[in-house]
């Protein structure tokens, strides 16, 4: 196996973790851990095409990992106000309960 | 064929059973600390592939930031002590765990069966915090500029989100 490969199985391991947990947990909060580890995932391919892409020397991986942190800060950020000021109208951060469904 | 690295296996273990642990786990306070511990292996894991300044920059946002605002929120919601069964045997979990099986057997199929288009070179030399800041002020200096105003917008709106209403009028 080579390294890409080892890198590309932890990221797509990451990612089915990251998605089993955002589709089965029903706490928004940790929905929203798991699209972050989701996220984390795509930024682990980025590294290590980087680092075992053809074109040695271009840090354009490193580049687009950065901005990818960024934009995930701001979209945790986002999304735990949007929590809040959901819990504070509901009371509730369970999502069977928010979508009306089963109580 | 070159071997993985005993440290990447370590690493990569420990970010694997952070991130499970964090999905598994039955109290929220319990799976905010594993999410920590997955975001720091992931941290080390862009270190040991020689990324030094996204693994530090990883370090310091999700550790630093993320996973404390995490904490933040559990705790403004106060559901730290109790939660619904991680697992609950129920239709719509099986499902899910399924769909994210299938996906993972995609993507491991893929990794597995494709062919490198390009033979593989001798690996990236790990570029230094000063050409890396060469380079982000010097032809990627619109997309810095564009995130710093996305990063700027995002917390504006989020502190206006999360603000406390001042007359609730239903």
């Amino acid at each position: 196996m080579t390294p890409l490969a080892g890198c590309l199985l932890v990221s797509s391991m990451l990612f089915a973790i990251g998605l089993a947990g955002a589709l089965t947990r029903k706490n928004t909060i940790l929905v929203l851990v798991g699209i972050e580890l989701m996220l984390n995932a795509a930024n682990l391919n980025f590294v290590a095409f980087w680092r075992f892409g053809p074109h040695t020397g271009a840090s354009t991986g490193m580049i687009f990992g950065l901005f990818s942190i960024g934009v995930a800060a701001a979209e945790a950020a986002v999304g735990l106000a949007l929590i809040l000021a959901v819990y504070r109208h509901t009371k509730t951060t369970d999502l069977s309960q928010l979508t009306g469904g089963q109580r | 064929m070159i071997l993985m690295s005993a440290t990447f296996l370590i690493l990569a273990a420990i970010t694997l059973v952070g991130a499970c642990a964090a999905m598994m786990l039955r109290g929220l306070v319990h799976c905010a600390l594993a999410v920590a511990i997955a975001f720091a292996g992931l941290g080390t894991l862009y270190l040991n592939l020689g990324a030094q300044f996204l693994g530090l920059a990883q370090l310091l946002v999700y550790v630093g930031a993320i996973a404390v605002l995490i904490v933040f929120v559990i705790l403004l919601t106060r559901g730290g002590d109790s939660d619904s069964p991680p697992l609950p045997r129920a239709v719509l979990p099986l499902t899910g765990l399924l769909v994210a099986g299938c996906i993972f057997a995609v993507l491991a199929w893929a990794v597995f069966h494709s062919f490198a288009v390009h033979p593989a070179g001798p690996p990236a030399a790990p570029s230094t915090v000063r050409e890396l800041g060469t380079v982000l002020m010097d032809s990627y200096v619109l997309p810095l500029e564009v995130i710093g105003l996305m990063l700027t917008a995002a917390l504006i709106g989020a502190v206006i989100i999360a603000m406390k209403e001042k007359q609730d009028t239903q």
